[in-house]
Parts: C-alpha cells; sequence; structure tokens
C-alpha cells in the first residue's frame, strides 16, 4: 500500500446500498472480511426506485432461510398479466399460479416498497458485519501507480483504502466512468420510470383484483397506454396500495416531445385502467432512469482494484416477458463478492486476479441469461413491438368480437384488412418474427 | 384522488434542499446551440423551463437525480450534474 493509509485498509468498500451492494457486502461480511458499505442517501433506499417486484426470493432465501417472514414484503404475485393496449381495448394475456414456488416457499416474487426493503436488506449487512456508512456520497476512486486504492468521499478526510472496491452506485454509476470502465449513455439505451404509490384499502385490493390473504398482481401493458412514444405501463398491488408507472425509452420522449407525468396520467384514465385504481389516493410520485440495453451498454466490469454489479453494470434484464433488476443486482452483487473474497485469500487483487468475476457471474446464471436474451433489448424496445404490434392485436380483437350486422371475416382475412390499414409490409412481418424468434425462443 | 396535477404530485415527494446546487446548466449553450430543449419536456420534476430568448431556467431543489436530463441533453457541455451532498437530495419514503 501507499504511504498515506495510516490505518488498516478496508477488504472490500462497496459503494451503493441497493440490492447489489447490500448482497455484496452481506456475503463479504461473512467470510470474515472488513467491509465497508456507502450509501449517499439519508438511508439505504431513499434514492431507489423501481416497479417494484422483487423476483429474486429463492436468491435470497440461500442467504437468508425463509427470508420474507422479517422482511418487510407488500404481497406474494401469483397472477401475471401482459396486456396489449389500443386506446380502448385490452387484450390480456392472464396468468394465475398457484403452484409449488409461486403460492409456497421460496415463492417466485414479491411487490416491495424499496426504501422499506432495502433499508431492511441493508440492515442484514451491517448484523452480518458490514460497516454501514450512510450520507455518504462517493466522487472518485483512488489510485496509487494506476491501481485502484480506494474512494474519495465528499467528507473531511476522505480518502478511505479498500483492497477491493465494488461499484454497485446505480444506473448512472460515476464511479464506472471515473475507473475508466464505462462510456457515456445514448438516450436510446436507457428509459425514463415515473411511477405513484396510491393508497387503496386492503379489502377493495383483495375484491378488486380477486386475491386472497396476501396474493398480489404484476400487470404489464404494451401499445397505446404509452401513445406513440416507445414503452410500457404497470401495475402492481402492494399490501394497502398500488405501485403503478409508465416507463418510456428517454430518446423516443424526446422525439415526441412527451412528458412522462402526462403519460402516467393518460395510464391512469385508459378504460381498462381507470377502474382499478378507482377510489385511490397518491402517496407518493417517483422517477428513476432505467438500463434497457442490456449487453450492448454493459461496462468493463472489473480493473485492478475494483468491480462493478447492479445497474451500474448494466445487469436489468428488460426483454419484454421479463421486466427483472433487483434479482440480477443481487447475484451479481454476491458474484463480485465471491470474486472478492477469493481475490482478498490470495492477497492479490489485480485485474487478473478480479477476472474470476466473469466465472461467478456464469455461475450465478447472470452473464449467461443476458448473452441468452442479447437480441431481446434491441427487438423489444424497437417501434413496432412497443406500439404497433400491441396495437394491431387490441384491434384485430376489436373486429373480431364485433357484431355488427356485417359479414364475418374470418382471421386471416381480417388480419390482412388490419396489416393493410396499418401501412404494414409483409417483408417487415417475416423479419420481426424472425427476429422475435431469435430473441426469445432458441 | 387518483388523477392528479404535477403540482400534486410534487408535493408528495420529500426533499431536503442543499444549499449548493448539484446541476449547472450553462444556458449560452442552450440559447445559442441547442433548439430541441428535450431537457423541458422529458423532466420528471418539470424542473426546465424554455426562456424567451432561448436560454433554459432550471431549479435543482425538487430533482429526483434521475439523471434522464443529462442523457437527453443533445448538447455537450449544456448540462453538468453531479450527486447532491450526502444525505441531501430526495429521499423517498414509498416507491
Amino acid at each position: 500500500m501507499s504511504a498515506t493509509s495510516a490505518i488498516d485498509p478496508f477488504d472490500v468498500i462497496v459503494v451503493g446500498a441497493g440490492p447489489a451492494g447490500s448482497a455484496a457486502a452481506l456475503l463479504s461480511a461473512r467470510a470474515g472480511l472488513k467491509v465497508l458499505l456507502l450509501e449517499r442517501g439519508e438511508y439505504p433506499g431513499a434514492k431507489n426506485v423501481s416497479g417494484a417486484v422483487f423476483y429474486g426470493s429463492a436468491i435470497l432465501n440461500e442467504l437468508i432461510p425463509q427470508w420474507w417472514e422479517q422482511a418487510p414484503v407488500e404481497r406474494c404475485v401469483t397472477r401475471r398479466d401482459i396486456a396489449f393496449m389500443s386506446p380502448t381495448t385490452a387484450v390480456a394475456l392472464d396468468f394465475r399460479c398457484a403452484g409449488e414456488g409461486y403460492a409456497t416457499a421460496p415463492y417466485n416474487g414479491f411487490t416491495v416498497l424499496r426504501p422499506k426493503f432495502d433499508r431492511w436488506l441493508a440492515a442484514q449487512a451491517e448484523a452480518a458485519g458490514a460497516f454501514l456508512l450512510t450520507s455518504t456520497v462517493v466522487d472518485d476512486v483512488l489510485r496509487d501507480n494506476g491501481r485502484i486504492v480506494g474512494v474519495r468521499v465528499r467528507r473531511e478526510q476522505g480518502e478511505i483504502y479498500g483492497k477491493v472496491i465494488i461499484a454497485c452506485d446505480g444506473v448512472n454509476s460515476f464511479l464506472a466512468k471515473k475507473a475508466g470502465l464505462q462510456r457515456e449513455f445514448h438516450a436510446h439505451e436507457l428509459s425514463l420510470g415515473v411511477k405513484e404509490v396510491i393508497g387503496l384499502d386492503p379489502a377493495i385490493i383483495q375484491d378488486r383484483f380477486h386475491l386472497t390473504g396476501n396474493d398480489g398482481i404484476a400487470f404489464e401493458y404494451l401499445g397505446a397506454v404509452t401513445e406513440d412514444v416507445h414503452g410500457g405501463a404497470f401495475l402492481y398491488t402492494n399490501r394497502d396500495s398500488l405501485s403503478l408507472g409508465v416507463i418510456g425509452q428517454v430518446s423516443s420522449l424526446v422525439e415526441r416531445r412527451k412528458r412522462p407525468y402526462e403519460l402516467l396520467e393518460g395510464f391512469k384514465a385508459h378504460p381498462a385502467v381507470a377502474p382499478l385504481v378507482r377510489g385511490g389516493k397518491l402517496r407518493e410520485y417517483s422517477a428513476h432512469l432505467i438500463p434497457e440495453s442490456g449487453l450492448a451498454m454493459q461496462p468493463k466490469l472489473y480493473t485492478d482494484g475494483l468491480l462493478i454489479a447492479g445497474d451500474a453494470a448494466g445487469f436489468c434484464l428488460a426483454a419484454g416477458l421479463y421486466l427483472e433488476g433487483m434479482n440480477y443486482a443481487m447475484q451479481s452483487g454476491l458474484a463480485a463478492a465471491e470474486t472478492a473474497i477469493a481475490a482478498c485469500q490470495r492477497g492479490d487483487c489485480s485485474a487478473r486476479s478480479l477476472s474470476a468475476y466473469r466465472k461467478h457471474l456464469k455461475i450465478r446464471h447472470v452473464s449467461t441469461d443476458f448473452r441468452a436474451y442479447r437480441h431481446a433489448p434491441a427487438f423489444v424496445n424497437g417501434p413496432r413491438l412497443q406500439n404497433f404490434y400491441p396495437e394491431l392485436i387490441a384491434r384485430s380483437m376489436e373486429n373480431l368480437f364485433r357484431v355488427d350486422g356485417s359479414a364475418k371475416r374470418k382471421l386471416l382475412p381480417l388480419s390482412y384488412r388490419m396489416a393493410r390499414q396499418f401501412e404494414m409490409r409483409p417483408g417487415q412481418l417475416f423479419r420481426d418474427v424472425y427476429q422475435a424468434a431469435r430473441a426469445f425462443l432458441w | 384522488m387518483v388523477m392528479t396535477t404535477h403540482e400534486e404530485k410534487m408535493r408528495t415527494v420529500r426533499f431536503r434542499v442543499a444549499a449548493t446546487p448539484h446541476i449547472v446548466v450553462n444556458s449560452e449553450i442552450c440559447r445559442n446551440d441547442c433548439s430541441v430543449h428535450a431537457c423541458v419536456y422529458v423532466c420528471p420534476a418539470n424542473l426546465f423551463v424554455a426562456l424567451d430568448d432561448g436560454g433554459i431556467l432550471f431549479n435543482y431543489e425538487s430533482c429526483f437525480e434521475c439523471g434522464t436530463c443529462y442523457v437527453a441533453c443533445n448538447q455537450e457541455g449544456a448540462i453538468r450534474w453531479n450527486y447532491p451532498d450526502g444525505g441531501y437530495g430526495v429521499t423517498f419514503r414509498e416507491s
């Protein structure tokens, strides 16, 4: 170490106490390492927003058995809908599962409120021995002969030294850029989510969504629900509130000159959505960026003395059927911790030693999932899947079910007429079918 | 009520305002080099206002720290931002 480190350095400094950071800190601390967990918010979760469904129950169960019995979870997701929308119509795929692993332990997904859930998870890392320091912004990395040896925090005497830095500082990761591992983003690579938590009586939630006990729903919407902006919308049930929001690709919002909160009002006013939110009262409005482009926006994941995990590494799977971030954040945080633990044991925290991160990401199915779905983000974020097909489906169904005294048309001529109406070329359709298959089938 | 104005939405969010702004807008660039003014539309907190002379008026106090303005801005150097000091800025309670 350099002469500047008067006190013993930490083994691991984790930047950001979201699901990636807290998981990394927890596992590192359990391995007996000296761990510092830094968070810029007043408390962990104060800056964090997602839908939020946490699909990482089985992963967390490995670390904290029966974690849901002590954690602040809202409802267990046993019903999922994907709805295709025109301005007046919704055609939904309705999935309800009371089966094993969905309605029984370890459960498939829970709705959570991030300020509560993230705070609880960080407390678990603390209980495992990590030292949590909140209200602390990390401004830069510290280097010694080019190697990263610590972080500079915005406090007096703010130089803190550590053998391995794990950057879990979120989608805007300043640290990944300071370390020279990430470039600036393009507006088409990110989506903006705006969200509301709307209070509603639990009895009304149960009746309205046909739920028993603590079961919950996760509804997702595509098509006209974001007007002509590429994106979608979501509505989830919490214990005594709904979480709902609209997601729009930043470049698309700019092109269409749409204000995100106006899209949100449009979503709530849609005839298929309005009855679901009726009578609710706004509790909190929020917004967050989502790294939606998968591998295309992934930084270099490690360098001498530093690893990147979670949203900071672009580990957010936005691939139509999937809208998952917290689980990959946690998995990548754990993979980073496993890498750091082995590196500290070896006494070698060079890039070469930390390159084992790739192997750990593979074992935890992070890199393999993102590789398998590498074609999905570009396809699902394209204009036709986000807006055109959902609306085509919704409008076709309007025609299919319409009884107005005129001759019934069979599906094929009906689709043909709709495709003509939407000015779709057959070649385009075949290309899209191929791309969809490549994105999801093999 | 369920349908709300933007002002009503913002009233539900808690901010601890730092003494110094964490976002700096170089209005010269907005005035001379930018005709899009994307920040005015995309900001979820509606913090950017286009002035008659083409410049941009900005208020940092009720910022979500989401980074959208910076990503959407098509003029290099027009928007510079960093995180507010530790413990300051937006503090979500429910989201």
